[in-house]
């Protein structure tokens, strides 16, 4: 009976696992396809990357996707980091109203955060929409995820410790770069990763506040995806590597670090 | 500690500009007659008339919450024995089987969505298999069925991922109490571990219904157009038509009943008499 219910939750635990990567082993797999159907595998080529190699707009896509990702997750990580430190040294009605603020972008639907970004970006006339109205949106929907991700560092973190650097002679620079940013370094991580993430995958703020055909992968497949197109699955198998090595690299490079300290 | 509470001050300018004029400016355009300027405001409730008495669009509204409750639903009843099932595997397996449940999650959505629709294709792969089992001819592509269907996909990992956090995180002790207390195993599991399990499941509906409710990628790409949702009429308001002022009024009712109802479900969490019955 036990050895029973063992194997059958192994089951649905395998159908599980076959449901969520069927689709990305689909698309992988028909990247390579020789002909244009989404059915029928008629042998091995790589033209759809040639072709999304010598396609200025794809190639852009890419380009712009990871400057904006790292960029917004570079200026999200410091500003929010800063912020963050900031807000649990300040009284508490002003962090109180600052997490309220801050909340708003993670509450409310992305397709409401977008329309407002682009009612705000139109009404100011010396921005041009595109690369900077991306940047600008992704920055500000990047940093209340890592504002959220340090908090609870800095509650468990002894205040005294600041206090005591500061009583040292340090600047206010130096204690926070010195004395309270290492010790909240994994919060800090965590949140640099989500923005990246968040700034890469996303898809409805960006194609709302683009303009002048600027565009990312994600408004790249949607606006592509109207008529079968293969070059789509080139470009998906290229996305699904990166964020697959990426995220390998970041899970098990730990454990093997611990597994050295442990021999 | 002044010399660090000021370093808040640009942020706080930043998040005035970034974050609450957007949404005072969706305010006022939803209370506002269209074609006017700042000096000339009319204030109207038109705009929020216009959708509480067509029933084309009235219509809408019901299919989108009908189509992310279901698919809220599904993700528990589906999600729910995946995240047990997790929890009671060795650690071996558990870390492995998590992040292989975390990785697709990472992936952009339009790209697995777009997977999706070559496969629910007329012709395509789920077609082909349905015609070998002898049912043929399914329209799969364009229904609301696919599109709850892919919402399921995209949406089912978070579930499964906020249920096993707080089935691992339950103190197995009291389900040594239970046993040492008579209690059987059905017993045990209903009276023990739902309850403690219940603010992931809580969370979890959360993180499904907000995304489920408000998307427009989804029905765009597997609905066809056929099965529209909200998030298809404020972009055809913003990006085709220019009504602001009608696409502010129903992003802002959307936005209303999405943050109310996940009020709701936060107070049921912290609701004691909901919490852990035992």
């Amino acid at each position: 009976m036990k050895k029973k219910r063992k194997i059958f939750s192994k089951f649905y635990l395998g159908l599980m696992l076959v449901f969520f990567y069927l689709p990305i082993v689909y698309t992988v797999i028909f990247s390579f396809n020789d002909s244009r159907s989404l059915t029928v595998f008629d042998g091995f080529s790589l033209r759809w990357y040639e072709r999304m190699f010598n396609d200025r707009t794809m190639m852009q896509a890419i380009g712009y996707t990871f400057l904006i990702a790292i960029l917004a997750t570079l200026i999200s990580t410091i500003v929010g980091t800063i912020t963050a430190i900031a807000l649990s040294k300040s009284r508490k009605s002003v962090q109180l109203v600052m997490e309220q603020l801050n909340n708003l972008p993670i509450m409310n639907p992305d397709i409401v955060t977008a329309v407002g970004l682009l009612m705000l970006f139109s009404s100011i006339r010396f921005i041009e929409k595109g690369f900077m109205t991306l940047l600008l949106a992704h920055v500000m929907f990047c940093i209340p995820y890592v504002i959220l991700s340090i908090m609870p560092k800095l509650r468990t973190l002894d205040p005294n410790l600041a206090e005591a650097a500061l009583d040292l002679g340090a600047t206010p620079w130096q204690a926070m770069t010195k004395v309270i940013v290492p010790q909240i370094m994994p919060g800090i991580l965590s949140g640099a990763l989500i923005a990246f993430t968040m700034s890469f995958d996303d898809f409805v703020i960006s194609y709302f506040v683009t303009g002048n055909g600027v565009s990312n992968i994600s408004i790249l497949v949607y606006t592509m995806s109207k008529r079968i197109n293969p070059s789509i699955n080139a470009i998906s198998t290229i996305v699904i590597l990166i964020i697959t090595v990426a995220l390998i690299l970041i899970n098990v490079l730990p454990m093997l670090r611990k597994k050295e300290v442990k021999a | 500690m002044k010399q660090f509470a000021k370093m808040a001050i640009p942020y706080a300018i930043w998040a005035a500009v970034m974050i609450a004029i957007p949404m005072l400016m969706i305010l006022l355009y939803a209370i506002t007659e269209s074609g006017n300027g700042v000096v000339t405001l009319k204030f109207t409730l038109d705009n929020f008339i216009y959708f509480l008495t067509d029933p084309a669009l009235l219509r809408v509204l019901m299919t989108s919450f009908k189509i992310a409750i279901y698919t809220t639903i599904l993700c528990i009843l589906i999600g729910y024995p995946a995240a047990y099932f997790m929890s009671k595997l060795n650690e071996k397996y558990r870390t492995t089987v998590l992040l292989l449940i975390t990785l697709p999650t990472w992936i952009n959505m339009l790209v697995r969505t777009y997977a999706w629709m070559g496969m629910l294709q007329v012709d395509g792969l789920f077609a082909q298999i349905l015609g070998m089992l002898g049912i043929g001819d399914v329209q799969l592509i364009g229904t609301e069925g696919a599109v709850i269907f892919v919402m399921v996909y995209n949406f089912l990992p978070f579930m499964i991922l906020q249920i096993y956090t707080s089935l691992s995180k339950m103190d197995k002790s009291y389900l040594e109490a239970a046993s040492d207390l008579g209690a059987n195993k059905v017993q045990s599991f209903w009276r023990v571990t739902f309850p403690l399990s219940l603010p992931g499941v809580i969370s979890g509906i959360t993180l499904v219904f907000l995304p489920a409710a408000s998307t427009f990628q989804i029905s765009q790409l597997i609905g066809q157009g056929s099965v529209p949702m909200i998030g298809n009429l404020i972009e055809s308001f913003f990006l085709k038509t220019g009504d602001w002022n009608k696409g502010s009024a129903i992003s802002l009712i959307m936005a209303v009943i999405i943050m109310f109802s996940m009020y709701l479900a936060k107070k049921v969490d912290k609701d004691p008499s909901t919490r852990g019955r035992i």
